[in-house]
This record gives C-alpha cells, structure tokens and sequence, in this order.
C-alpha cells in the first residue's frame, strides 16, 4: 500500500492544521507531509484538490443490530454503511439478543468487526449497563472492559432506578469510561409516540412529553453532583431543557458531556403530519424552538459529539400503523452530508467544529487513543467532497435497511474514501 | 365542484367549498331519505368494504346503510374472527381485500394514522370512520349539518366541545370543521383531558362548565371512558359528574336554551343527564338520522368522480 494524497486541505483540530498538504501513505503509515511533495510511479495518486482530509470520523452511537436482529443489519452491513459514510470507527450499541451484557458477546461483536469490510471500520462495543439492559443489576463491567467494551448503556431503555444509576456511575468511574444514558423518565412517556405538544395535538398521537427528557437528566446530573469521579453522558439529546441542564452543569464543572444526531437538528416534529414512519424515532423529532437551542448549543460547544443513532429496520417493520412501528432511522450515509448542509453551509459551526464533534471529541470522551496526523503515525483518515450536491437515494445505501426520512433530499458534501488499519477504501 | 381528494381522511386541511358541497349534498340524500323508496341507484355495480378493526354499532350500521342505499354491494368485517388476530399486517390484509376488486373502503381503526396508511398502500378510495385520537371526519360533517339544520348557518356560532379532549377524534374533527366554517370553538374539561398546545387549533379553553355556559350556542358533550380514570387522568366519574358532567342546573346558566349534542353512545347521566339528552334541545337522535344523509353524500362525491 502506496499511496500520494495530492493537494487536499488538511483540516486537523489536534494539530490546528488547515492547509492544503499531500500526504504520502506507506503501509498504513503515514511517511510525509508536505506541500507539493512528489512521488514515484509506484504510489497510488489520489487528486484531492479542492477536497478535505479530516482524522477517521467516529459514530459513538450506532445500532448494529447483530447479533440477533440479522434481518436489519448486521456487523458487516454496517460497517459497510459506516465506511460509505466516511466513518473509520463505529460503537454499537448493546440492544441486541443477546444483549451485550457479558463478555463473550462483547468479545463477539468486537472481533467481528476485525474480520468484516477488511476491518477497515474498528468496531467499539458499547455494553449494557445492567445485565439484560433491565435495570436491576449491574453488567459485569471490568470483564466487558477487558473484552472490548468502551462506555456502558441501557440504551433504548432508560436505567429508571436512581440506586441503580448511582451503582454505575460509581462502579463505572474505575474505568474512565461513561455511562451513557438514554435519558427519558419513562413513567411519564409510556405509549407515546411523538413529541407532546402542537403537531401531537392535531394528530391525535400519543405524545412523548419533552419535560421527560429533562427530568431524567436532571435526576443523573443530581446523581454526577454527588459522584464527581464518575463520567456522564446523554444519549441522542432533543430538549431545550435538557441541553440547558447540561450547560449548567458544564459551567460547574462536572463530567457531563452529550451528543446529538442529525436529525434532531435537520427535522421538526411538523413532517410526522404525513404519518410517515420514518419520521417516528425515540428521543421523537421535537419543535423548532428545541432545533434553535440545540443549533446554538453544537456552537458553544455543549453539545459535544454528534451521532447517527443508525436504527436499521426493514421495510416492513416500518410500513404499519404509525403508533405500533419501531422507533429509529438509519443515519450513518446521510450524516456527512447533513452535517454540512445543516451547519457548515449556514455558518453554524467552523470545520474545526464539526470535525471535533465527529471525531476529536466522541474519542476524548471514550478515552479512545486520539487520531495523530503526524508522520510516523497510523494513517485514520476521511475524505470528503465539501461541495458535490446529491440526491439520498436509500436503495443505493450500503445499509440492509431503507428506513430514512431523508429519500429525495438533496444534500451537499459527502465522504468519498477512509483511510484505516492499512486499508483504504474510496468512494469516488 | 368536485372534491380534491380520492379519500376522505380528515377535515384538518379541507376547504370552505368542500365541506359545503358535502353539506348541500347531504340535504338531497335527507330528503331521499324521507321516501318511501329509499334506494337510488350511482354506486350500483360498485363494491365497499367496511373494515372494522376497532368495535362500532353505530358508525357501522350508518355506513352500511349509507352505502346500500346507494345500490353498492357491501362487505363488512370486524376484528372478531378476521385475521388480524392471527397476527397479518393491516397492509396485508387491506392488500388482500384490494385483490377482491373493492372499489372503496370505509376504515375504523384504533391507531391514528391508519386511514392514511390504508390510502398509501391500496387503489381504493379510503374513507376514514375514525382512526385513533386522529379524526372522525363523518361525525363531524354531520355534526354540522345537524347544526346547520337546527342554527341556520355555522358562521359565528360559538360552540363548546365538553370532555375528554385528549383522546377525541371527534373533537378534532369537529375543531377542524368548524373552524373552517367559521364557527367559534371552545373545549372544557379537566386540564389532564387537554391536550397540550390545543389552543394553537383556534380553540379556547374553560375548566369550568358555569364560564363557559353562558358564553355559547351548543355544547357537544363527549363520551368519558372509565379507562382514564385508572390511568390517573381523572379521580372518579362521581367527582367528574359533579364538575364536568352537563346537567339542566348548570344549564340554567345559559342565556338562551343552548342546543345540546353528543356523538353517542351516551353514558346517561355521567357526562350528560338522562333529562338534557333526552330533552327538547336535544339534537342527538337528529345527529344519527343525519349521519346517513351525510354518508351517503361523501360515498357519492368520492365514488362518482373519476
């Protein structure tokens, strides 16, 4: 593996790096950096002229759906998905049968990855806080550290008992690893369906009460009040009030981060009006009011980490009733584009930003080693075409699922090739 | 004029002109319902299912009548021993149904949305008969046409929907139409019966029947469901009788005799008492007499356009 990236504007938060660089590439490694540097035949040129290299993107919160749900996706779709997308690293989500509450799985889903796509997408697992995601017990958790585990989660479920709650983050703070929580006072959201409030109202469907999300941070941020050591991290956050929990307690000081998906700063609850189940994920689409707050705080930097929540169900898991369908989307090929058309193009975030929320920050979070773009280190890299318009066409998606609500969107900006573990794959 | 719609899935988004062509429809179908002969014959030869996933007495037989007068064949299902207990989608069953040649379907269903699913995935025409909380766009039509009968016009009447708000279609759909018409709309019931936002629908809304009374034309008093009381929404019926249930001593608050509605089937004296619903400005047997008429004009407008 030789290969001469030619002319592409280095973008790299960590080194503050914004310049247009070739970078030469030997075995995975990176060997040189520099302006106009030339090759022999032997390399692979890759023209990236008027194109952006960024460190590897990670997505921390993604639903691989194997094993067990192998008619949605599975490990190697995924990452399939994940490296078309312009990812290098994935981190699944334990929400699977069995849950990933045990380190055999953990182990599993971990080498897996490795094995998939060339392994050219690193597979995290994210394992159950508790065993069985129930909420009762705690998960065997230095064991899934040592199989592979990098943060723990109910998610999908909310960890409801504050007792429980507080045994995580304290058994948790050993590892330097979050607990990464689903944030939802489920007494108050059990039936809903879509944000409580205006659009519910006109529709008749059961809501999902945004003080829910609110309420449950709150209780945690309470809990990392009293439990400083531990780290803490909201899942998917949708709410006004939610994000203003967080800032609070990012001006304390505590050791609360949170992320978001595309979507939830794309979409208002007003599309749910054509009843389109794909408009139907948990945290549910929320009002403008929430899309504004959560915009300013991606910009003031509360709002850490921005994530998929990839969601894959099939076609007919979707296509029924609204209130009995499956909450979640895919994500992982529409999020590059939608990064850049939701908020670099409208001047919402700098590159630096948005590279930091999709790669420097979820690593930090994770205590995952951060990505070097210096010589003499491993080359984890993404290739993007900053401003190719396209069209989301879900049945060129690499994903086994089509759940999306953004077919027919155009977007501009997507990832056109990853560099990772030796192997590089283009989409050009 | 014609409708714009294939379907006929809620009133919420339809026009003016629309829902006055279905009321002025309607009055030829009331007077041919006065006949001797009641059958006349534009949907001979066409064929309607009437699909009810959700029970219902009488949306059922009003539809089946309705349809039957106009000369169509009619097949009728409910969730009782069809195979939606055996676990089918409704999108397989509706596609099933489809394969039999049906030229429209009338669709009752306990999930909101559900009509407009029906419309996405089968030719047929779909008629709504109440999806979820969502919409009940044929009780709301003869809702009022029954006012329109009783109030001459609908422009400036100001009328109260009594009750659970929350988990009402027929409120929504009355809301819709109403406001469309030009009507003056208000809700009254408990606060945890409201719904959160309602009033971005144009609606104003009371928590106590002595305001509200004496400020209206006609109160639609809706059926209170025991189920929402175990789920917290409200104490008991009694306490909900004394405070939200219409009675002819609170309606002696009223500045003149308001008329009283009500979608039926009535809890008699619970939301309503035996003496109001019964009593002379009692619409509620007219509102079932009209259901038909109404019917019948919105499977004529959807099943003879082309």
């Amino acid at each position: 593996m030789k290969i001469h990236l030619k002319g592409g504007r280095l973008i790299d938060p960590v080194s503050g790096s914004d310049a247009s660089v070739d970078l030469i590439i030997v075995d995975g490694r990176i060997v040189k950096i520099g302006a106009s540097l030339s090759a022999d035949s032997s390399y692979e040129v890759i023209d990236l002229r008027g194109k952006f290299v960024v460190p590897g993107l990670i997505d921390i919160h993604v639903h691989l759906r194997e094993p067990g749900y192998e008619h949605k996706e599975t490990i190697e779709t995924g990452c399939a998905a994940a490296a078309a997308g312009g990812y290098t690293a994935v981190c699944c989500m334990p929400n699977t049968n069995p849950p990933i509450d045990d380190e055999s799985v953990a182990r599993y889903v971990h080498e897996t990855g490795k094995r998939v796509c060339d392994g050219i997408v690193d597979v995290f697992p994210i394992a159950a806080a508790t065993k069985g995601r129930a909420g009762v017990e705690l998960s065997p958790m230095a064991e899934l550290v040592d199989a592979g585990a990098v943060a723990f989660s109910d998610d999908g479920s909310p960890v409801m008992s504050a007792e429980i709650m507080r045994r995580a983050l304290e058994y948790s703070s050993m590892f330097k690893v979050p607990i990464i929580q689903h944030a939802e006072e489920a007494t108050m959201t059990k039936g809903g369906c879509v944000n409580e409030g205006e659009v519910a109202t006109r529709l008749g469907l059961p809501g999902i009460p945004p003080i829910a999300e609110q309420l449950m941070v709150e209780r945690d941020l309470g809990l990392l009040r009293y439990i400083p050591s531990a780290r803490y991290h909201v899942a998917h956050i949708s709410t006004k009030g939610a994000i203003e929990a967080v800032r609070r307690a990012r001006a304390e000081g505590l050791n609360a981060t949170c992320e978001i998906t595309p979507h939830h700063f794309t979409l208002t609850d007003d599309v749910v009006a054509s009843f389109d189940t794909n408009t139907k994920m948990n945290p549910p689409l929320r009002t403008a009011d929430d899309v504004a707050a959560a915009k300013e705080a991606l910009r003031d930097g509360t709002i850490d980490v921005i994530v998929t929540d990839h969601a894959p169900h099939t076609i007919d898991e979707k296509e029924v009733e609204f209130t009995v369908a499956p909450f979640g989307i895919v994500g992982l090929e529409t999020a590059v584009g939608l990064c850049i058309t939701e908020l670099i193009e409208p001047n919402v975030l700098t590159l630096y930003q948005l590279i930091e929320k999709l790669s420097t920050n979820p690593r930090h979070i994770l205590s995952l080693p951060p990505i070097l773009v210096k010589e003499g280190e491993p080359a984890n890299l993404t290739l993007i075409d900053p401003s190719v318009k396209w069209m989301v066409d879900v049945n060129a998606f690499r994903s086994k699922s089509r759940n999306s609500p953004f077919h027919g969107k155009v977007l501009r900006g997507r990832a056109i090739g990853i560099i990772n573990n030796g192997k590089i794959r283009l989409m050009l | 004029m014609k409708l714009s719609s294939r379907h006929l899935l809620g009133l919420d988004g339809m026009s003016k002109q629309e829902i006055q062509l279905i009321l002025d429809t309607a009055v030829s179908f009331k007077e041919v319902l006065e006949r001797p002969i009641k059958k006349v014959p534009p949907l001979q030869g066409k064929t309607i299912a009437n699909m009810f996933f959700e029970s219902s007495t009488r949306t059922r037989l009003s539809f089946e009548l309705a349809e039957r007068r106009l000369s169509a064949d009619v097949v009728s299902f409910t969730t009782a021993g069809s195979s939606v207990a055996k676990g089918e989608t409704l999108k397989d069953t509706a596609r099933n149904i489809e394969a039999m040649k049906i030229d429209m379907v009338v669709i009752r269903h306990s999930a909101a949305g559900a009509a407009h699913f029906l419309s996405r995935v089968v030719q047929a025409n779909v008629i709504n008969a109440g999806d979820g909380s969502h919409e009940h766009p044929t009780q709301a039509l003869l809702d009022m046409f029954t006012l329109r009968e009783k109030r001459g016009s609908l422009e400036g009447l100001r009328v109260c929907i009594v009750g659970d708000i929350q988990h009402s279609r027929v409120a929504r759909s009355n809301i819709f139409g109403l406001k469309t018409m030009g009507a003056e709309v208000s809700v009254c019931g408990p606060p945890t019966l409201i719904p959160r936002g309602i009033a971005s629908l144009g609606v104003t809304v009371y928590h106590r029947l002595e305001d509200v009374i004496p400020q209206v034309d006609v109160l639609n008093v809706l059926r209170i469901q025991l189920e929402r009381q175990e789920r917290g929404l409200f104490p008991s019926l009694r306490e909900y009788h004394r405070y939200f249930g219409v009675t002819k001593e609170k309606m002696a608050r009223a500045q003149k005799p308001a008329t009283i509605m009500h979608p039926g089937p009535i809890n008699r004296d619970v939301e309503i008492s035996a003496d109001l619903a019964d009593g002379e400005h009692s619409v509620i047997l007219q509102q079932v007499t009209n259901g038909v008429a109404i019917r019948m004009a919105v499977l004529y407008l959807l099943g003879t356009s082309q």
